[in-house]
């Protein structure tokens, strides 16, 4: 293929704050005015200091965060949706065909077994039963959760395997653009020499990613490009 | 069927009771296989609001447009009373808080599944009793229970029971009035896990009506929070929880969070 | 004073006791009845000098609609000479004055509890039904705004719930007495507690039922050659007693619905018409059971 690496994600003129009513109507700035593209096949990294609103700006792109005024367009089956302004529905659609979210903590859910629950997002991109079953052994084999515990709930696992298991749901998926919310955080290297490879293995099926991630080796080991955000800075 | 035009489209619904306000000027649409969450205070008018949806009361002004299977759509307030229960017996479902206002205490528990069916014409006992059993299993009650009274079953099994009779008859809109109300925390988790399943499996509308905050985050897709009477925010289940602009909004969550630290 | 010089000595009853208004309102309620062949028709029931339970809703339908020319029988569980029967008798026989007979082909008018008469009832006849409970519906659904919706809307799956529960706990119908019918199609009747055997009975009968609720104020009517249907389950269809290879001890006959009579300690017993009427007749007319003869011997 020759053409162009296809933009997935493109965020103009951006701004979030939070007003605490609580707290007498605080005001919060977060960030003002972002702009940043992901395309094909890359993984952007968001830089700068915790507290510059990267998490909040990865929020926003998922739609768990609404945003004050900008533009999120978010390349969804061929067509062009503006997070910031679609309505819930649509970004329920988005966030099942076209944007997935990487992330340690997710919400557990009772009496599903580690297994069926990534078996679960296989089947939900179209894998046959047996295939889905295959691939969630592969996935968790691969992120070494031990094969005792793959029928078990996740809910009764230690904390490193429950994160393990949302990072494997996360990257089961088949999303053109991944937010990667600090995946590798806590884990040990072992594991994230197997994040990271899963990341790379994303990027070359032109999968586009915009990540957190603090560890300075693991950012420059994935990183195609890094966004400072206190670049964006709404502070001033 | 077009399935881009919604199941429900509320307009301007508000109800007085007397001179004291239900609710007032709510709209929304509600789309196929969506939940939607209903929360607020008790008082804050969203039961009022779950009871005008059903037709259960007549709202003072407003309309709610409902597209039928056949897909045209009409004003539910411009039906006979006789449509009306006709589409509550079918098209629609109605999980109670309390299991013993939506069951029939005095019968079995297939006989309390099987009613929908007798009521919409089936006369075969054969066929009654299959689709029963079925139900049972599937909301995780023991088959061998099934000419059992609700009165010998637990509170849990009681409000699963209430599940499966109202989704016998595969509705498409189910209305659930705090159905995780009056039980324990653990039995809770059983029935929004088997909840969540069934919707998700059946592509189940709902409209379920909450003030615990975790429930409708594990079973909604889109929340409305009411307070006196109105809509004060709506949006994405997830967007109004984690990012709350109205004050009372974030009251709400913030007082859930200080429960859970 | 006995009561026999007091009624001899107080003003005279008007005829069948009621007074004519109340006679005429329940008559509007007995034609609204037949005019809606099942509906339950609420009246302003009177007080009678009887308990609710003895057929007090019998007993004012059949004052209603009886005249000086009237023949009146009157039968519980079939029999002619029972408690209630002779009770109820003895009113009319006061208060109206009119003839009496035993004789079910003879009666223009015949009120009954529980039973339907083994004879086929003609157009000139009525039979007036004493019923404790005229709401089929009730067992089931204790609301009576709920009930009443209920059968304008023509919602009758929960008549099949109870059937659905019969045959759950007992593997069939078990339901033997009140057995509920469906009324043209169209209202959900309760026939009173006659058995089940006699159910088909009510279906296109030349004669008028009436059925008459004293405690709960209500009268139904089922116009001559209505259609009634017993309800049931397509795998499970309405189906009456039988008892194949029983004979009525006194008269012989077969395929009618019987009493069991306990002879002695011993437990020895036996089987005889219910309809003591229709035993009697037969007898007359020759039939004779295994028990005749020494039944007779007995009675001297």
């Amino acid at each position: 293929m020759t053409s162009e690496p296809e933009t997935l994600l493109k965020v103009r003129g951006l701004c979030k704050g939070f007003t605490m009513h609580l707290q007498g109507g605080l005001r919060l700035p977060v960030v003002s005015d972002v702009a940043l593209a992901v395309r094909q096949g890359e993984c952007v990294v968001l830089g700068g200091p915790s507290g510059a609103g990267k998490s909040s700006l990865l929020k926003m792109v998922y739609g768990n965060y609404a945003a004050d005024a900008g533009m999120i367009e978010v390349l969804h089956r061929g067509i062009i949706v503006d997070i910031a302004r679609a309505a819930p529905r649509q970004i329920l659609e988005v966030r099942k065909k076209s944007v997935g979210y990487v992330s340690q903590f997710l919400s557990v859910i009772p009496r599903v077994s580690a297994r069926d629950l990534i078996a679960d997002v296989a089947r939900a991109w179209g894998a046959t039963e047996d295939a889905a079953q295959r691939d969630a052994a592969d996935m968790l084999d691969r992120l070494n959760i031990p094969e005792t515990l793959w029928s078990l709930p996740p809910a009764t696992f230690s904390g490193g395997e429950q994160q393990r298991v949302n990072i494997a749901r996360g990257f089961m998926g088949k999303h053109p653009l991944l937010l990667l919310d600090e995946p590798t955080a806590s884990l040990d290297a072992m594991n994230r020499k197997v994040v990271l490879d899963l990341i790379n293995e994303k990027k070359t099926g032109g999968v586009g990613m915009l990540g957190i991630f603090h560890d300075p080796e693991t950012r420059a080991a994935v990183a195609d490009r890094i966004v400072d955000v206190t670049a964006f800075s709404a502070a001033a | 069927m077009n399935a881009s035009e919604p199941l429900v489209r509320v307009e301007g619904l508000t109800h007085y009771y007397g001179n004291h306000l239900g609710c007032r000027d709510v709209g929304f649409e509600l789309y196929e296989s969506e939940v939607l969450a209903v929360v607020g205070e008790s008082g804050s008018g969203k039961t009022t609001l779950l009871n005008c949806l059903s037709t259960q009361i007549v709202p003072t002004s407003g309309k709610v447009m409902y597209r039928f299977r056949d897909g045209h759509v009409e004003n539910l307030f411009d039906m006979s009373e006789a449509e009306q229960r006709v589409l509550l017996r079918t098209d629609w479902g109605f999980v109670m808080q309390n299991p013993r206002d939506g069951l029939r205490m005095g019968v079995s528990a297939g006989a309390n599944v099987g009613e929908r069916l007798m009521s919409v014409g089936n006369r075969h006992y054969g066929n009654i009793r299959k689709t029963a059993l079925d139900w049972l299993e599937r909301v995780e009650i023991d088959p061998t229970r099934i000419d059992d009274s609700p009165r010998t079953f637990s509170g849990g099994m009681q409000q699963r029971l209430q599940i499966a009779r109202n989704l016998v008859t595969s509705p498409r809109l189910v209305f659930m009035d705090e159905p995780t109300g009056g039980l324990d925390v653990s039995v809770q988790a059983r029935l929004l896990d088997l909840i969540r399943r069934i919707v998700a499996d059946l592509g189940l509308s709902i409209v379920i009506v909450t003030h615990d905050l975790a429930v409708a985050r594990l079973l909604s897709d889109r929340i409305i929070v009411m307070k006196n009477g109105k809509i004060i925010e709506q949006g994405l289940t997830d967007q109004v929880l984690d990012d709350p602009h109205q004050p009372y909004t974030q009251l709400l969550v913030s007082s859930i969070l200080q429960v859970g630290a | 004073m006995s009561l026999d010089t007091i009624s001899a000595e107080a003003p005279a009853y008007n005829f069948a006791y009621l007074d004519e208004q109340t006679k005429r309102m329940i008559r509007r309620a007995i034609l609204k009845g037949i005019a809606i062949p099942g509906y339950q028709v609420p009246f302003a029931s009177r007080e009678m000098p009887m308990p609710y339970g003895w057929g007090t809703g019998g007993m004012q339908v059949t004052a209603a609609i009886i005249g000086p020319d009237d023949i009146l029988k009157v039968i519980d569980q079939g029999s002619d000479d029972t408690t209630n029967a002779v009770a109820i008798r003895n009113f009319f026989k006061r208060t109206a004055g009119v003839a009496m007979t035993f004789r079910t082909a003879d009666a223009s008018i015949i009120q009954t509890r529980h039973r339907i008469p083994e004879e086929k009832l003609r157009s000139d006849q009525v039979l007036v039904f004493q019923v404790p409970i005229p709401e089929p519906l009730r067992f089931l659904e204790p609301r009576e705004t709920e009930t009443r919706k209920m059968h304008a809307l023509s919602e009758y799956g929960l008549m099949h719930v109870k059937l659905y529960e019969d045959i759950a706990h007992h593997g069939h119908i078990a339901t033997t007495y009140a057995y509920p019918v469906m009324v043209e199609n169209r209202y959900v009747m309760d026939p009173s507690p006659i058995p089940k055997f006699d159910n088909p009975k009510l279906d296109n009968t030349p004669a008028l039922q009436l059925f008459g609720a004293g405690r709960e104020k209500r009268i139904y009517a089922l116009p001559p050659y209505t259609r009634v249907k017993s309800l049931d389950f397509e795998d499970h269809p309405f189906s009456v007693q039988d008892w194949p290879d029983t004979q009525c001890a006194m008269c012989g006959a077969t395929g009618v619905y019987f009493d069991e009579v306990i002879l002695n300690d011993l437990g020895e017993r036996m089987f005889v018409c219910s309809d003591s009427d229709y035993c009697e007749h037969r007898q007359e007319a020759g039939h004779f059971g295994a028990e005749h003869a020494s039944y007779k011997e007995r009675m001297k």
